[in-house]
């Protein structure tokens, strides 16, 4: 049994345009001392399903279907009871903006205190030694000092650290953090990365990393889900993910990025722009920008297939056999023509 | 893109600029925070200049300050041999040189259609006859940046991001410019439509002869687009070179430390990469260190390092670095 076992997970918002399918079927396993990396272009779904495990969508959202077990306890239709017991203690997170989740006129001991105080039975004076102990763990100088200030005289990069502070003062088994690094200039990101990583080694506990870059998921991550509109094309190591890819748009994705190689020459993008979630294609959500679209790519969604142990990818491209089956049952999985499939490439 | 292309006569030099903005510190007091401090660069026609620092360094006010759009606290501006003095230089350099920004939601009026969008710079400079000759003016500037003429009615706001980059884009062409200052112009877009905007960068450099200063804060962005690169730390240039090597062989501290964070999107180099990590923040510029503005959070950095700003010299054929020590450090 892993630590979180996340199966199927479905979650949707009901908004006046009708339902926005924003996570479609995510499952994931994730253990002790393990970073789970999620990329995927912006509106994919990543932070959504984070906020489906910690259970703090906005109202209009909901899990339809699926299973998310915290140490083999079913936190889908738990009840807030439960979950305010799980939130914070055993599984924190962490924003991209900590402005956002600081409150400006308390100072950043008083925040920090509550949150201590909040989830564990400290007193006052021990919540104090705590929130300093953490601040230091986090390596901010002088934390008594730091304690009384305010959080507009802190930094970006000195805010998340306080925030990753307040996120680990309960020793959670799990930390989401959902883009901690996307506001930062590289060298307080650098900063950030390491520290994250240093506290994993001393506290042991399992990190999901959201991200949409593929080199800071390279640098920490163990294992990646790549999600494209709200489904995971692909999930593995981070070895297979990067040097074995299986599905189209994680290649196109890996093939965007300029390298040593690209230099003087042309980049090779993905073409058309991202898919609108209210008008979801029927069959391979990615087939409207694919290259590589068959026939049965525009029909039929493409299953989980396991390439190997540490890999699966849902890409009929691994799947002849079901290509082959399929176009036995008399449906037509020839190549699409180029201009066929340009029609989800018109911009807007 | 390769050395070939460019040639060596400078289209854009700028000589110890400075811009600094007054900052009020108490009711009559007001201390000037000195955003660019002594730059001087060269840029050549046809060429792509990168410059790239941590945000508040001073990118975009250099960018802002080139094309006059702040006055400089002093130094020159030389365009073509020119230098830019008087109001009427001004006038007609601003026909030469343009402006891509970051922002593609906030830079283009929601309310305005693309084809208002484009045809406003060729209103202001009366740059058309007729109002056929204004039409196919537009068009032709958006099949430049891969927009169909179908798009011309719509409004911005209908566009993602990747499509009203390209509107703003073809907006700043309008003028028939010779130089752009690209300010971080693909940092708020997805890696995939990204790439499709930088190789329009690219090609539109090609088709049309331009000389970009390309701003922005991802080094690998940087370094595939440019020729060369430019560091900056906190109003000062400290190092300039060709876009490889002061990838591969940074040779001042803060560049050292900025090239080695750039997360490598490969799992084995990113994992054997060594950081360089920085201790510390930047400082404000209001309260700039004295000497070297590196000192505070350089490892090398000695009692001397607190005196002199080090010049910004050669070191080598075309490589600038200003550091007091890039000798010993790079032995
Ligand atoms: N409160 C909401 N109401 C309606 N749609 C939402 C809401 N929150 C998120 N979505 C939609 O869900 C999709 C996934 O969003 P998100 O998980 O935030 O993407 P990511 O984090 O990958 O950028 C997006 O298309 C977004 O518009
Ligand atoms: N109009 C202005 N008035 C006062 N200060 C400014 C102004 N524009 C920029 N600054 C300050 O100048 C410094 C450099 O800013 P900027 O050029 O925007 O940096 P970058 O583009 O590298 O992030 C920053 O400290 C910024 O706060
Ligand atoms: S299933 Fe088909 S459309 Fe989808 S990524 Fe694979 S080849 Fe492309
Ligand atoms: S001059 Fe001194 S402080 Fe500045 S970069 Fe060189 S060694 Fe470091
Ligand atoms: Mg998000
Ligand atoms: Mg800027």
């Amino acid at each position: 049994m892993a630590l979180l076992e996340v199966r199927d997970l479905h979650t949707s918002f009901f908004t006046d345009a009708g339902e926005v399918k924003a996570v479609n079927g995510v499952s994931f396993n994730l253990d002790y001392g393990k970073v789970l990396g999620v990329v995927g272009e912006s509106g994919s779904g990543k932070s959504v399903t984070a906020y489906s495990v910690m259970q703090i969508l906005a109202s209009s959202g909901k899990i339809v279907k699926g299973s998310i077990k915290y140490d083999g306890r079913e936190l889908v239709n738990a009840g807030e009871d439960v979950m305010k017991t799980i939130r914070g203690n055993k599984i924190s997170i962490i924003f991209q903006d900590p402005m956002t989740s600081l409150n400006p006129t308390y100072t950043i001991g008083k925040q920090l205190m509550e949150a201590i105080m909040l989830h564990t039975d400290r007193d006052k004076k021990q919540a104090w030694d705590r929130a300093v102990e953490m601040l230091r763990l986090v390596n901010v100088n002088e934390p008594e000092k730091r304690m009384k200030q305010y959080p507009f005289e802190f930094s970006g990069g000195m805010r998340q650290r306080v925030m990753i502070a307040m996120a680990l003062a309960c020793e959670p088994d799990i930390l989401i953090a959902d883009e901690p690094t996307t506001a930062l200039d590289v060298t307080i990101q650098a900063q950030i990365l390491e520290l994250m990583k240093d506290i994993q080694k001393k506290l042991g506990m399992a990190i999901i990393l959201i991200t949409h870059d593929l080199g800071v998921v390279a640098q920490m991550c163990d294992e990646v889900i790549v999600m494209y509109a709200g489904s995971v094309c692909e999930q593995g190591t981070a070895d297979e993910i990067f040097y074995n890819s299986r599905h189209e748009y994680t290649k196109g994705l890996l093939r965007s990025i300029p390298t040593a190689d690209s230099d003087g020459s042309r980049l090779k993008p993905i073409t058309g722009t991202p898919i609108d979630l209210l008008n979801m294609p029927k069959g391979c959500p990615f087939a409207p920008r694919c290259e590589h679209a068959m026939r049965i790519c525009l029909k039929e969604r493409p299953d989980r297939l396991q390439i190997n142990a540490d890999h699966q990818a849902n890409c009929w491209m691994n799947n002849a056999e079901a290509v082959r089956a399929a176009g036995e049952a008399g449906l037509d999985v020839t190549a699409v023509r180029e201009d066929e499939t340009e029609g989800g490439e018109k911009h807007e | 893109m390769s050395d070939t292309k460019t040639n060596e006569r400078p289209l854009v030099e700028v000589k110890h600029l400075k811009e600094y903005f007054p900052i009020n510190v108490g009711l009559f007091r007001s201390k000037p925070l000195k955003a660019v401090d002594d730059v001087s660069f060269s840029i050549r026609k046809g060429e792509t200049l990168g410059l790239v620092g941590e945000s508040g360094c001073g990118k975009t006010t250099v960018g802002r300050t080139i094309l006059n759009l702040y006055k400089p606290t002093s130094g020159e501006i030389w365009y073509d041999g020119k230098l830019i003095k008087t109001k009427a230089d001004i006038e007609e350099f601003r026909t030469k040189a343009t402006m891509v920004f970051q922002d593609p939601y906030s830079s283009l009026n929601p309310r305005m259609t693309v084809e208002d969008i484009i045809g406003e710079p060729l209103d202001v400079h009366k740059m058309y006859k007729t109002k056929e000759e204004r039409h196919e003016r537009i068009l032709e500037l958006m099949g430049h940046v891969g927009l169909n003429s179908e798009h011309a009615a719509r409004y911005a706001h209908e566009f993602s991001g990747g499509q009203r980059q390209r509107i703003g884009i073809a907006r700043s062409l309008a003028v028939n410019p010779e130089f752009i200052v690209c300010d971080e112009p693909v940092s708020a877009l997805d890696v995939s439509i990204q790439a499709q905007v930088i190789n329009m960068f690219d090609e539109l450099q090609e088709k049309l002869g331009l000389t970009y200063l390309f701003i922005a804060h991802d080094l690998l962005v940087v370094r595939h687009i440019s020729d060369r690169i430019a560091v900056m730390y906190l109003g000062k240039m400290v190092e300039l070179a060709d876009a490889n090597e002061i990838y591969s062989h940074p040779l001042h501290p803060y560049s050292k430390s900025l090239m080695s964070a750039v997360p490598v999107p490969d799992p084995k180099i990113a994992r054997a990469n060594q950081r360089i990590v920085l201790s510390g923040d930047i400082p404000s510029p209001l309260n700039a260190p004295s000497g070297c503005p590196f000192r505070t959070r350089c490892q090398y950095a000695t009692p001397a390092c607190a005196e002199a700003m080090p010049d910004f010299k050669e070191v080598s054929k075309n490589h600038f670095v200003a550091c007091h020590r890039v000798a010993e450090i790079n032995q």
